[in-house]
């Protein structure tokens, strides 16, 4: 890879973040009703967008400014599985015992 | 058998490297993996009360509104510079490793200068930020007890113009719709069964010196007496949280600047250039783009979702 073409691609990941950002700012002022509205999986879809245009930009922060995306394959994966085992785990025994509590709580 | 001896370099000596990795390169990943494992846990909590304390909760746009040198109500715009500034000083930390692969001291030395100041920017905008939510909304709140949800001992803010208006509609009855009398009027029951104390809906014990005589609070206190109290926005443990998260995003902000500093003295000190590489460089950036990722996820779980 030449000096250039790298310099290159990370301003093109600098613009994808800083879009996206954007995108994320717009949906938060305006919040469409229909994305209010709907719901995936017990969250609207306007927080679904969020949550997945996070992941899309931490995806670009982790792979090109953190240069994940060049390691060899084993180091990749002991960074990338305890995190990705772990914190869903975790997210998941706290939000389905937030439910429950408010359940028990307000009925 | 002749008993080899073992050289360093061997791999069953350690000298091998299956992650083609260096050691401190390593070590810097392994510390992010527990990093971001405390920062998920911070997340998760924070959306564990978040749900259980679903009615009193605020939401984001309703309390971070200020911008500098302009009145009035713009959420979000001020949060979406400061992930910009930390985009940008994500990017100027990219471009200095870059110029460090190639030995380019003179390009470390601005790219790192640049990134410095981005993280310095940064943490003056917090601080900006955290003096508005310490100080509070020129109307504040009121805390009042209610009788919503079937139970009476409820306590919730108010606007203080909702409460006048409360007071004022309820004038002629000569009843004051916040006061205990009110309440026992329609739940004499549940109010005489248990002894009397004030709840929020979670069940967590309200300060009884701050209910029902139209006090007027504001912001949420940091330091003195009052401090993590309550604040006008919400529940108690809103604040709480904000202090705890975005302080401890910060204080990694803070260090990560002291750091940069560091290995920018050893960059003009023609350090690196001695020892033949740059990688020093290439593991505080790694600190500084994690520092930029949680920043992503506290930006979504915090001011968006």
């Amino acid at each position: 890879m030449s000096k250039e073409s790298s310099t290159r691609e990370i301003w093109i990941v600098f613009w994808i973040l800083l879009i996206v950002t954007a995108i994320e700012v717009v949906l938060g002022i305006i919040k469409p009703p229909f994305m209010v509205e709907n719901y995936i999986v017990g969250v609207t879809l306007l927080n679904m967008t969020f949550i997945v245009l996070t992941i899309v930009k931490a995806y670009y922060i982790v792979y090109a400014f953190m240069h994940l995306g060049s390691e060899r394959k084993n180091l990749k994966l002991s960074i990338l599985l305890p995190i990705w085992i772990l914190i869903p785990y975790l997210l998941f025994i706290l939000l389905t015992e937030s439910a429950f509590q408010e359940f028990m709580l307000h009925g | 058998m002749k008993k080899k001896e073992l050289q360093t370099n061997d791999t069953w000596a350690g000298g091998g490297k299956p992650m083609k990795a260096s050691y401190g390169k390593l070590m810097m990943w392994f510390f992010l993996i527990t990093d971001a494992l405390t920062f998920s846990a911070f997340l998760g909590a924070y959306g564990y009360h978040r749900f259980v304390h679903f009615e009193e909760w605020p939401i984001a746009d309703h309390v971070f509104t200020h911008f500098p040198f302009i009145q009035g109500h713009y959420p979000l715009f001020y949060v979406a510079l400061m992930t910009f500034i930390l985009i940008v000083s994500s990017v100027t930390m990219v471009l200095a490793v870059h110029a460090g692969k190639y030995m380019n001291k003179k390009g470390v030395v601005i790219w790192l200068f640049l990134t410095i100041v981005g993280g310095v920017t940064f943490l003056g905008s917090q601080a900006w930020e955290w003096y508005h939510f310490i100080k509070g909304t020129k109307h504040g709140a009121v805390l009042v007890l209610s009788g919503q949800h079937g139970q009476p001992r409820v306590a919730h803010y108010v606007s203080p113009e909702s409460y006048d208006y409360q007071k004022k509609a309820y004038n002629y009855s000569k009843i004051d719709p916040y006061s205990k009398e009110y309440l026992f009027k329609f739940h004499k029951e549940k109010m005489e069964k248990e002894p009397y104390n004030y709840k929020y809906l979670n069940g967590d014990t309200v300060p009884e010196d701050l209910l029902n005589d139209g006090k007027v609070i504001r912001g949420a206190p940091l330091t003195g007496p009052n401090a993590f109290r309550y604040n006008e926005y919400g529940h108690t443990t809103f604040s709480n949280f904000f202090y705890f998260i975005t302080g401890f995003h910060g204080f990694h902000v803070f260090t990560g600047v002291i750091i940069n500093i560091i290995i920018f003295v050893n960059v003009l000190n023609n350090v690196y250039q001695r020892r033949g590489h740059y990688e020093m460089v290439e593991k505080v950036g790694l600190y500084w783009h994690f520092v930029d990722l949680v920043w992503v996820f506290v930006f979504t779980f915090f001011y968006l979702v």
